[in-house]
């Protein structure tokens, strides 16, 4: 089969590699027919997720059919056009059995501070993922469901990670009616998370990048003001000018480890890797939002430690929410929005491009040409 | 207003909001949203039919963090340890729990390690890494590589992406090209040569 191989920083390439197997009797072997790449993945791509090998197929975001199932598998059969959550997880341990999916503790053996996840390094479990033709899918019966009859295809693939993680982003907020809500970071988690952040009954939703053409995204699809950071000296100053010097009451974080708008920040973390992550993102939500307020973390950081303003953060009082996604448990409510017409998840794709050109698709998510916000994948058997 | 005890006025009602937005306030009800509150015990939503899962089986060494008791019942194959790099990672796990910065250190010093060692792999294959292609690089050019950067604040940092990219590629080249010089002197100076 064709899959996309990582070969070092900045460099992928398209390989033939070997079908994957049933290697564990709820196993499931899926025909990939739609994949995306996220914002995550280029953590990986830039090199700054520790464990990340050669060889390694990336690919947490994907939809397809069964091809092949396990001896215990009961809930899926071959054929079945199947939609699975970026989380492997096992359902049955303390933190599946507590709703915490993304926090499993049963399927990554290379780390207790993180859950298994499709093709994100060794980090997260040592999974090959789902940008290639066919992946091997761990516990069928507890993360992939079949694809309602009424859903696209593309809306079933950003259902998988991006729409889930925003929609949980804002209800990680804690929003009450009226509240301010400011998101950083005007990429897919960020659109869906302004988007809705109104479901929960915002009074104000300003969305916060450097990129004009997906702040357009952000006033369009998600109804926001916006602001450009790039064209203020100080954008927390800006937002407590917006805010009648109050700050918002709530603050989402949907950039995460490579956050620009800090040089030295950027460059020791994304292009050195001395820090985790660049936490300029961050540390303008602790600093923008209001005493007392709520920040959502959804902008993914590695393991190691960074430069985080925790002094604001203790004495002005915030509560900080964050976790990785629990997928799964986003989708019946998303599918009533999505069916009464709140949302249509894949306004926010631009490119469609097949798994042969991965490495055009990579760089130019990367460096953000040709105002692309969401490239989907295409494999080829597909 | 922020020094009074009210909050400064809303542009927008909430009324007015129900009108203009779609969705506005469906989920207004904690009670509708999946995600409230996060830790909720419900060990039968999962589709699990066991108590704990069966073993997947492990043909040779499996790494795993310290922190586990065990290796955990299901885990990734995709690319086993091997070569040096292999080794860096293996005392990554080996020695140091995750609360260690020696634990991630030596991982990340293990991945570079590991795509200088493929890259010489590759030579010795059908299909040696080419620096150009597997950058993308081509985008550049089909998908308005100038155009898509006029303007942005983030073209500071970009300069530095291929000489990150680039530089080993021609460190290295550089250093076969000086051993290779001074092989072909030694090669001159041999007697008889
Ligand atoms: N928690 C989860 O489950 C989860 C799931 C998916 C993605 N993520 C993370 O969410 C983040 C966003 O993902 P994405 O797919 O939208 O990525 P993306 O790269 O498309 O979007 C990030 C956006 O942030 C902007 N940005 C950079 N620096 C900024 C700053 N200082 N302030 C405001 N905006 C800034 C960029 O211009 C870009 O538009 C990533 O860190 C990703 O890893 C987390
Ligand atoms: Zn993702
Ligand atoms: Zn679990």
């Amino acid at each position: 089969m064709l899959a996309m191989v990582y070969r070092g920083p900045y460099k992928v390439r398209v390989e033939e590699k070997d079908i994957p197997t049933v290697e564990h009797p709820n196993d499931a072997i899926v025909r990939v027919t739609l994949a995306a790449i996220c914002g995550s993945d280029l953590h990986l791509y830039h090199g700054m997720m520790p464990d990340t090998r050669v060889g390694h197929t990336f690919g947490h975001e994907f939809i397809g059919v069964v091809e092949q199932v396990g001896s215990s598998v009961q809930n899926l059969k071959a054929g079945d056009r199947v939609m699975v959550p970026f989380n492997v997880y096992c359902g049955s341990c303390y933190f599946c059995a507590r709703g915490l999916y993304s926090n499993c503790h049963n399927v990554n053996p290379n780390a207790t501070a993180v859950g298994g996840i499709y093709g994100y390094s060794h980090t997260c479990g040592g999974y090959d993922g789902g940008q290639a033709e066919f992946v091997r899918v761990p516990f069928a019966d507890v993360g992939p469901s079949v694809i309602p009859e009424w859903l696209d295809d593309e809306d079933a693939l950003l259902c998988t990670d991006a729409l889930a993680t925003g929609y949980f982003g804002a209800q990680l907020g804690d929003i009450v009616e009226g509240d301010t809500v400011a998101v950083f970071g005007a990429g897919p988690v960020g659109l869906f998370a302004a988007k809705s952040a109104w479901f929960m009954g915002a009074g104000r939703v300003i969305v916060i990048d450097h990129l004009d053409y997906r702040l357009e995204k952000a006033r369009e699809f998600a109804h926001a003001e916006t602001f450009n950071f790039g064209k203020h000296k100080d954008i927390v100053l800006e937002m407590k000018r917006a805010t009648g010097y109050l700050g918002a009451d709530v603050v989402i974080d949907a950039v995460g480890a490579e956050a620009d708008g800090n040089l030295l920040q950027h460059v020791t973390s994304a292009k050195l890797k001395l820090q985790g992550g660049s936490p300029v993102a961050l540390n303008w939500a602790i600093d923008s939002v209001r005493k007392g307020g709520t920040i959502s973390v959804m902008g993914a950081y590695g393991p190691m430690f960074s430069a985080v303003k925790f002094g604001d953060a203790m004495n002005k009082g915030l509560t900080l929410n964050m976790n990785q996604c629990p997928v799964k448990r986003q989708w019946p409510r998303l599918f009533e929005h999505i069916r009464d017409g709140h949302l249509k998840p894949n306004d926010i794709v631009t490119h469609r491009i097949p798994l042969e050109h991965v490495d055009e698709g990579y760089h130019m998510f990367s460096a953000k040409l040709d105002n692309m916000i969401k490239p989907v994948i295409v494999p080829t058997a597909s | 207003m922020t020094y009074t005890a009210q909050k400064p006025p809303l542009a927008r009602s909430s009324e007015e909001l129900r009108a203009e937005i779609p969705g506005w306030g469906v989920d207004l009800d904690p009670a509708n949203r999946p995600a409230f509150p996060q830790e909720r015990f419900d060990p039968g939503a999962t589709g699990a039919h066991w108590d704990f899962p069966e073993r997947q089986s492990s043909n040779g060494y499996r790494e795993r963090s310290i922190e586990h008791e065990f290796l955990t019942p299901v885990f990734g194959t995709s690319v086993p340890l091997r070569g040096v790099s292999g080794a860096i990672r293996r005392l990554a796990y080996e020695r140091f729990s995750e609360a260690r910065a020696a634990h991630w250190l030596l991982l990340l010093a293990g991945d570079r390690v590991d795509a200088a060692e493929s890259h010489l792999r590759s030579f010795a294959t059908t299909r040696p890494d080419n620096p150009f292609t597997e950058t993308g690089l081509r985008s550049e050019i089909s998908h308005h590589g100038i155009a898509s950067r006029r303007g942005r604040i983030d073209v500071r940092h970009q300069w530095m992406d291929p000489i990150l990219v680039g530089g080993p590629w021609v460190l290295a080249g550089v250093a076969v090209v000086k051993i290779a010089r001074r092989l072909a002197r030694r090669g001159a100076h041999t007697p008889g040569a």
